[in-house]
């Protein structure tokens, strides 16, 4: 019955939406919940970045830039300028989707390795520019965030912030599952499976390719944003080269091409170091081990893997 | 009336001239096949007819419309589909879905439409799913319609492409080598599915080796030879060429071949 | 030539080779097994930390050297060995995965094993600066530079001369050729990540007086040593070494006449810029696919 459930569309969005409303019984105290407000957070970048490395077959190593700038974005103009922060969340959106646009239609010429450079160095540049210009963004140590306001009430606060990106978690899992599920979606794939043959099929693949780029740099700077508002504060720590290896592992480790395996290896990969504190010093080894393992005995990643043990165990 | 028409169509790869100064036409609604030793340049011929590769020197036109240049999805928008010689299936999809990606172009879906799922879009899908499952019966893969495509045998994976391509509607199809590794009962379903596809108001145009095949399906046919054209007519004119009987037979037999009367 | 622009070409040089040695650790992985080895800047590390704790016990230098060059040598084999070797038929972006993994891992262990504090190794020769034609220079660049044509040029003697370096070559061409002719694939790849490894830790050795050492050093030297092997075109020796210098001289010239904080910035944009003309790198294959 679960193999069918996951299979059908609402039947997956069900259960998650089940699992937001009825995991705040488990979450005993606000560390709970700020772990809960991070997976979703983190979640949410990598369905957007499961659209582009799961079913569109491109890579990319520099989300993490889309989510600082975002995230910058929403602080500079609500801090330095003043504005209300839904206003200034848009703006940094709408300025990420833009710069996605323009940088995605060039390096997404590129194949392979090569667009994996690429989209490294992109990263790398933005989160340099940040570090740098300190005036603006607060340098290395990083700028505070005004709260995120409605109607002139600040929004803050743990559990009220656990409604916010769950909600935010579902809508974004929502809008995948139609995309995937629809024309755009089995062009994307085609593309994927082959993309000469997907072009004489009359796909223009450059076209869809740079759309997949923009949707997911989308829901990066939303996550950023979100990320910005909730805490307070926000460091380039988020905006590393590291944290954009992070986010592929998520979705590589949860399953490409599953909108739910997105979220699982989110879910999982946030959790992990929080639970592996308890290794102290052998926090990083334990770690690596981990990544290691799985891939080396679940190389389609989790959700698939288990996916198909159901499937398997049932005629 | 014809259909497709190049002039002084020629490809360079580096020094290396893979067809030079072709000058043809297709008519519309006939049966066209493209023959020739291997190496003689027909693959690329092909990719240059579908916006693959680009000339070096020459021009294409479809339809009163001038292509060369174009990317491939501006082939396949004009209505020109094709199947290739290795094939390109999308082996990630069911072989459903291989073919519903052909109806992407026929079909309008806003980008907006597909993210918010609005109402006439499921129907639109279902109505898409339906075709398309037609469209697998009528290749003859009836059988297939749930299968993945990973899973399906080589000839039915052949046909796959010629449903995927039949469900862009094209005016013309380019058929690369349909009956490669097929055995002769299979080559013969190729056969009868080609001449139903005629019947249906495609021009099919046809790269192939397999000369009975050809001979017995063909209303013209095109000969290279060393990126060449060597000879264009009739089954029967081209059968009786003494210059494509010394490209493929070797001249000894041109000459007794010229001698002997036909 | 003015003495600064000297300057700036010396050190762009010595870095670049640096970078160019850790780029052709990345193509000859590439090569033999079209696996990206994330782990690549861990064998720098490795290489600089290892001689830093033996010189620091007592071992005189060249020993020092020669057994952290083994160990990192030794790093690389069981890398292949556990972590490359079970997950063969996995997809790319599963690889890359593991080798990310197995960088964290060894950055870990290394964590534990030293401490996360930077180290120094004392220069070969001495500290005392060199004057070239108005430019100054450290002897250790010197060393830097020499040690890296000397190895360029013993992996050109071992890939032309050698049957092993011959057998490798063959088998980044044509696997399944190289098999049917009896080469022996898996020592094959054993081969390269050990002799990856060792050019590695070569590098981190070289380095390490001028930059300094630490359980970290590897990430951003990985990274740039990817990056060179890419621009120079992905699997090609000449290009890893020209990539190398490439980089080594835009960071140079970069951080000495338009800002040091930039530096990194100005080089990683005109790699972008070189990719969206040149989509295979400077000296890679330009292929046209066969369909």
């Amino acid at each position: 019955m679960f193999g069918r459930l996951a299979a059908s569309r609402f039947g997956g969005l069900a259960v998650l939406a089940a699992i937001v409303l009825v995991l705040p019984l488990a979450l005993v105290n606000n560390y709970y919940y700020e772990v809960a407000i991070l997976v979703g957070l983190n979640a949410i970048v990598c369905v957007g970045l499961n659209l582009l490395i799961g079913y569109a077959g491109q890579i990319s190593l520099g989300h993490a830039g889309f989510f600082g700038l975002g995230a910058y974005g929403s602080a500079i103009l609500t801090a330095r300028y003043g504005w209300p922060p839904f206003a200034a969340m848009a703006a940094a959106t709408l300025g990420v989707a833009l710069l996605a646009w323009i940088v995605g239609r060039p390096i997404l010429r590129l194949r392979g390795h090569y667009l994996a450079m690429a989209t490294l160095g992109m990263g790398i540049i933005i989160s340099i520019v940040i570090v740098t210009e300190d005036r603006l963004t607060g340098g290395p140590d990083g700028m505070a965030v005004p709260p995120l306001t409605l109607f002139g009430l600040a929004l803050a606060g743990e559990r009220l912030w656990y409604w916010i990106v769950g909600a935010g978690l579902l809508v974004a899992v929502w809008l995948a599952l139609n995309l995937v599920d629809s024309p755009h979606g089995r062009a994307l794939r085609a593309l994927h499976g082959s993309e000469i043959g997907a072009e004489v099929t009359g796909i223009d693949s450059a076209r869809h390719k740079v759309r997949v780029f923009v949707i997911s740099a989308i829901y990066a700077a939303l996550a950023g944003s979100l990320t910005a508002h909730y805490a307070g504060f926000i460091t380039p720590g988020k905006v590393t080269f590291f944290h954009s290896i992070e986010l592929v592992t998520m979705v590589v480790f949860g399953g490409m091409a599953s909108t739910f395996g997105a979220v699982v290896g989110a879910a999982v990969l946030t959790m992990l170091p929080q639970a592996l504190t308890l290794f102290k010093e052998y926090e990083m080894v334990v770690f690596g081990a981990v990544m290691m393992l799985t891939m080396i005995f679940m190389p389609k990643g989790l959700v698939p893997t288990l996916a198909s043990r159901f499937a398997a165990g049932r005629p | 009336m014809s259909l497709l028409s190049v002039e002084q169509l020629s490809k360079e790869f580096g020094g290396v001239r893979a067809v030079a100064d072709l000058q043809f036409s297709i008519p519309a609604g006939k049966v066209f096949s493209i023959i020739g030793p291997n190496g003689a340049g027909k693959t690329t011929l092909l990719n240059l007819l579908t916006g693959v590769y680009t000339p070096s020197l020459g021009r294409i036109h479809f339809a009163d419309r001038d292509l060369t240049g174009q990317p491939p999805h501006v082939f396949a928008a004009s209505g020109i589909g094709r199947t290739f010689q290795n094939l390109q299936v999308f082996f990630n999809m069911t072989a459903l879905e291989n073919v519903m990606v052909g109806r992407y172009l026929r079909e309008s879906c806003s980008l907006t439409a597909a993210l918010l799922r609005f109402p006439g879009l499921g129907r639109s899908e279902a109505a898409t799913r339906a075709e398309c499952e037609e469209l697998l019966r009528f290749v003859g893969l009836g059988q297939y319609v749930q299968a993945e495509s990973d899973a399906m045998p080589y000839g039915a994976l052949k046909r796959l492409e010629i449903a995927r391509a039949l469900a862009t509607k094209p005016r013309l199809l380019l058929l690369d080598e349909p009956a490669a590794g097929l055995n002769p009962t299979e080559t013969l379903e190729v056969d009868h599915l080609i001449s139903r596809l005629a019947a249906s108001g495609i021009t099919v145009v046809l790269v192939e080796h397999n000369m009975r095949l050809v001979m017995g399906v063909s209303d013209h046919i095109l000969v290279l030879d060393y990126g060449r054209q060597l000879a264009e007519g009739t089954a029967d004119e081209v059968r009786r060429n003494p210059r494509v009987i010394e490209a493929y037979l070797g001249s000894d037999t041109a000459a007794a071949a010229a001698q002997g009367g036909d | 030539m003015s003495a600064q622009f000297l300057q700036f070409l010396l050190a762009g040089l010595t870095i670049g080779a640096i970078y160019a040695l850790v780029a052709l650790g990345f193509s000859i992985i590439y090569n033999a097994s079209h696996v990206i080895n994330f782990a690549q800047g861990e064998f720098v590390m490795i290489g600089g930390m290892a001689t830093v704790s033996l010189t620091a016990i007592g071992w005189p230098l060249p020993f020092a050297i020669a057994a952290a060059v083994l160990v990192a040598a030794l790093v690389g084999l069981a890398l292949e060995k556990f972590a490359v070797e079970p997950a063969r038929g996995a997809s790319v972006v599963t690889l890359i995965i593991i080798t990310i993994g197995a960088s964290i891992l060894l950055r870990g262990v290394a964590s534990i094993v030293w401490d996360k504090n930077i180290h120094a190794l004392k220069a070969f020769s001495g500290e005392a600066p060199i004057q070239i034609g108005g430019a100054t220079i450290v002897p250790q660049s010197l060393w830097v530079m020499g040690i890296a044509l000397v190895v360029v040029l013993l992996l050109t003697w071992f890939f032309s001369r050698t049957l092993i370096g011959k057998a490798l070559l063959a088998t980044s061409h044509n696997r399944l050729a190289a098999q049917l002719v009896g080469i022996n694939v898996r020592h094959v790849l054993l081969a390269s990540f050990g002799l990856s490894a060792a050019l590695g830790a070569v590098a981190g050795i070289l380095i390490a007086p001028i930059t300094f050492t630490s359980w970290d050093v590897g990430v951003m030297l990985g990274l740039k040593g990817f990056a060179a092997a890419i621009l120079g075109g992905l699997g090609s020796g000449p290009g890893a070494i020209v990539g190398g210098l490439v980089l080594g001289l835009i960071e140079a010239m970069g951080a000495g006449y338009v800002s040091s904080a930039y530096k990194d910035v100005i080089a990683f944009v005109l790699i972008l810029v070189v990719l969206v003309f040149l989509p295979s790198g400077l000296l890679g294959s330009r292929s046209t696919d066969r369909v």
